[in-house]
């Protein structure tokens, strides 16, 4: 993120104070354009068409992985019966040609097991989505609230937050998530197995990754909150929580939005690499990381096996990239590009 | 005896694995110049030529670099510390025993020779005592003579196991069962020799004292721990950095992790040892961090053969059985893969509920997942290997689980988890190594299968390296709820002793480094031990191995996976190969040879 925001439009600041300016400057904004900020940003996205391509993917990625169990049905497939009699038992690989890709599975089967890969891709998309989509949220929603308050506040506040964050942003969180992961109770809180295991990777993936949008919400909270609306505001008595969530917070939304989408994709690859790792989530569950991890041993004898995962993984990651490069475009036309 | 080969710790380190064979590479350019170079493609001896034969052995010349690759080193190359199956077959080249293994194929490599002694054991009537008479001749590296002292020497090391931890034991607790020794490094005695049981009247002369007899006695001699060790050559736990060599190589240099290279020991003479032939002149071995880059190099040709000898990755595999199937061999290993089930856990206490996952497992499944009826082995039906004397291999099958119930029996299972009190099933932990995918895979497998017939299992996944603590521990086990174990096994030396006695026998079980995982306390089965080890008649001993494995079958404590079966590499250049059962299906190391 470059530049601030926009000057402050009606829609974007109201301030309960200064009413009549208010009505006086909403009409005046009808007159001449009549179009809000998101509106704006819509118009723009549209015409980005790469951008578009990648919302159009991850919406769809988004609604195979909530119907996964409904697709696998439709297949006739599910991610964990084993179909030995589809394996060459000479060399574990599956005997069809390019992995056993048939009418019956789309995607072929694993080597070893003869699980259906269709089934165990769709079921990986909930774990790469869940993960990513959560460990984004805790991220944000820590970065955010933490950013604002050290960005509003300076002094003490900001000293110790911003320590903090420079403290995250050099932790080697990988090496500590391997090492929590191995340490971690079979069932806490009510969960089992893989439920702990993705607990905590949501935890942890989002506790080290909200520093990344705690400084650039500190940064943007430094610059808005000596702009001269935030000033009347505060003249006209405003307290501090109203200037922040009504005045702060809805011009912070755009980086926020942006940083969002830029974080997901991250967060899968993250996820992908622990369960590569071996310290993801459990068998029998299905993630894309997993598959990869267990095709190393057969990328020769069945190079389809790591293919299928490794294409899921780079798709799903590029159209995240793409939207989210959209998105930053449409809401910060000022922005270098 | 324990398993190598922590094949999962290579996906951590795929790029050190990548930097680390780049290196081995331009080193192994600068090294093997050898006399091999013409490429022929002819030379393999076929596909299981050297399986419980010699292959090639005529072709056999002196001279050469035999060059081993491995995935890991072992855990120590101090004779007494050394417990790897690999450890103790390669151990032949720099040590000696008064006894060792015929260097012959097959169930003939398990039987007992005479090494540094002339002939085997003079015994007693009543089987307690034990007496060698030393060969001339024999010497250690510096050419000093190999005495009966150095003998006893070597044997007591395995009593200070606060500092020479890691070897079998079995020496000690049949000589000294009270622990009334305190090993030489406690030794008040001016000549460190202090421990009772063994006699030494003069420099050539070695005499055993058991207060009880055991008929596997000279077998646990012929192991690598009773090996002579020279006091003044002893540094301790540093031992195994730079043996002292009493066999016809010595130690060139050795670090560990990296590789290992062996000289001709030039004071040792072929006239004073019948076992070994010694023909390469140079023995180097090369550690890989990554198992599938070492299979590609030895598929090339850049090495001989594999020191961990538990046959090629999947990988490798498929590449060497689809193109040079001349060089491989699929030897039986000896080792039996299983599930086991601790009583400590419920509803484990109970038979039924144990016999109800024996019959609800796919049995065919379960061998595919460990590698197939070629890699993996056939069907596992009991728990006695097919290289102990007794044993019955698939004829007994009391659960019929090579036949009738091979993918499984949804309906027996089904009866016994209603005898068993529980008709709707239960939950349960499966605990498996983390850094073995086979048995990974044996687990999901297992997973699947049982979920038809109603009973749970969630997979955890433990630290491959610290097996001790955490299934050895049968109060973790216990803790955690660990329901099923997945393990393997294989005899420390070919009898029922050597391989059941740590697993079922109520004396073994310990508190930490537990191989009693079932908890098994039988009166019957302990007694049966008992009588064997009195026994000193070789088909009755059969008789009652055989009776131990039905007794161990019927309590419904183990679900046998496979008798494993290797897919070994050796490559054109070997000559004089064989498969041996003293080694559980490796190749006798001690007397390969090179083609010139």
């Amino acid at each position: 993120m470059t530049a601030p925001l926009h000057e402050p439009t009606a829609e974007a600041a109201p301030s309960a104070a200064d009413e009549a300016a208010l009505i006086a400057g909403s009409a005046e904004a009808k007159a001449v354009q009549g179009r809000s900020l998101g509106r704006i940003a819509w118009e723009r996205l549209k015409r980005d068409k790469l951008a578009l391509a990648g919302g159009m993917v991850v919406l769809v990625l988004i609604l195979i992985a909530l119907l996964a169990p409904v697709i696998a049905n439709l297949v006739g497939q599910d991610p964990e019966t084993h179909h030995e009699d589809l394996i060459d038992p000479l060399f574990s690989t599956p005997t069809g040609s390019f992995g056993g890709i048939s009418g019956d599975h789309l995607f072929g089967v694993e080597p070893v097991s003869g699980r259906d890969i269709f089934a165990r891709i769709i079921y990986g998309a909930r774990i790469s989505l869940l993960v990513g989509f959560l460990s984004a949220l805790v991220a944000v929603v820590l970065g955010t609230i933490l950013g604002v308050l050290a960005g509003y506040f300076g002094g003490w506040i900001d000293a110790t937050v911003s320590r903090v964050m420079d403290g995250l942003l050099a932790f080697p969180q990988l090496l500590f998530i391997i090492a929590l992961v191995s340490v971690m109770p079979n069932e806490m809180l009510g969960l089992t197995g893989t439920g702990v295991r993705l607990f905590v990777m949501i935890l942890v993936i989002g506790f080290f990754g909200w520093p990344y949008v705690g400084r650039v919400v500190r940064g943007q909270t430094l610059s808005l909150r000596e702009r001269e609306y935030v000033e009347a505001a505060r003249s006209l008595g405003a307290g501090r929580f109203y200037i922040l969530f009504k005045e702060l917070l809805p011009n912070l939304v755009a980086p926020i939005i942006v940083y969002t989408t830029m974080m997901i994709p991250t967060n899968i690859l993250t996820e992908a690499a622990l369960s590569f790792l071996g310290v993801g989530v459990k068998p029998p569950t299905a993630s894309w990381g997993q598959m990869l991890s267990a095709a190393i041993d057969y990328y020769e004898s069945d190079p389809m096996y790591m293919v299928i995962p490794g294409v899921a993984i780079f798709i799903t990651v590029l159209s995240f990239n793409l939207f989210g490069d959209g998105v930053r475009d449409a809401l910060d036309p000022k922005g270098s590009r | 005896m324990s398993t190598q080969r922590t094949t999962g710790r290579r996906k951590q380190a795929v790029a050190a694995a990548a930097v680390v064979a780049a290196l081995l590479s331009t080193a192994a350019c600068g090294g093997g110049n050898d006399d091999d170079g013409g490429g022929s493609k002819t030379g393999a001896a076929g596909f299981d030529a050297a399986n419980n034969k010699v292959a090639q052995a005529s072709l056999a010349k002196k001279g050469g670099t035999l060059k081993f690759a491995g995935a890991q080193d072992a855990d120590s190359w101090d004779t007494t510390r050394g417990y790897y199956g690999f450890m103790w077959n390669f151990s032949r080249y720099y040590s000696r025993q008064l006894v060792t293994n015929k260097t012959a194929p097959g169930a003939t490599g398990a039987e007992v020779t005479p090494d540094l002694a002339e002939k085997t054991a003079e015994i007693s009537d009543d089987g307690k005592t034990y007496k060698y008479t030393l060969r001339e001749g024999s010497t250690w590296e510096d050419g000093k003579p190999i005495t009966s002292k150095d003998v006893k020497y070597g044997i007591e090391r395995a009593w200070a196991q606060d500092v020479l931890s890691g070897g079998p034991i079995y020496l000690q607790q049949v000589l000294d069962p009270k622990k009334e020794y305190k090993g030489p490094y406690k030794d008040k005695s001016a000549d460190k020799l202090g421990l009772k049981a063994i006699e030494t009247p003069d420099d050539k002369t070695i005499i055993f004292k058991l207060p009880a007899a055991n008929s596997d006695f000279e077998e646990m001699l012929a192991l690598t721990s009773a090996s002579p060790v020279r006091q003044d050559k002893d540094t301790k736990s540093k031992y195994g950095l730079k043996p002292f060599s009493s066999g016809p190589y010595k130690f060139q240099s050795y670090t560990p992790s990296k590789g290992i290279v062996l000289v001709r020991n030039t004071e040792w003479k072929a006239s004073s040892d019948p076992v070994r032939k010694a023909y390469p002149d140079k023995i180097t071995v090369d550690f890989f961090t990554n198992a599938n880059d070492m299979d590609q190099r030895l598929i090339k040709g850049d090495y001989d053969l594999d020191i961990g000898q538990t046959g090629l990755s999947p990988q490798g595999r498929t590449t060497a059985l689809k193109q040079h199937k001349a060089n491989l061999d699929n030897p039986v290993s000896g080792y039996i893969r299983y599930a086991v089930f601790p009583q400590s856990v419920k509803p484990f206490d109970n038979e039924h509920c144990r016999k109800a996952v024996i019959y609800g497992a796919d049995h065919e499944s379960l061998q595919t997942a460990r590698g197939g009826p070629v890699a993996g082995g056939d069907i596992g039906t009991n728990m006695l290997p097919p290289s102990v004397p007794g044993s019955e291999g698939q004829k007994y099958d009391p659960y019929e689980l090579a036949t009738a119930n091979k993918n499984g029996n949804a309906a027996k299972a089904k009866e016994e988890l209603k005898a068993c009190g529980k008709p709707n099933g239960f939950k349960t932990t499966i605990a498996v190594r983390n850094n073995k995918p086979v048995e990974v895979a044996t687990a999901e497998s297992l997973q699947a299968s049982l979920k038809k017939v109603g009973i749970t299992v969630d997979i955890e996944q433990f630290d491959g390296a610290q097996t001790t603590g955490i299934i050895g521990s049968p109060s973790n086990v216990k803790k955690k709820g660990y329901g099923i174990i997945i393990m393997g096994w294989g005899p420390d030396f070919p009898s029922v002793q050597g391989y059941g006695l740590p697993l079922w026998s109520s004396d073994y079980i310990l508190e930490s480094g537990n191989n009693n995982f079932a908890l098994i306390k039988d009166k019957t089965i302990d007694g049966l031990f008992d009588s064997y080890t009195k026994e000193l008649d070789d088909t009755k001993k059969a008789a009652i191995s055989t009776e131990i494995n039905h007794k161990v079958m019927e309590g419904g404590y183990y679900l046998p996976f496979v008798f494993e079966k290797f897919i070994n590499w050796r490559s054109n250049r070997l000559a004089n190969v064989y498969t041996t059962d003293g080694y559980s299906g490796q190749y006798d190391f001690v007397n390969l040879g090179l083609k010139k």
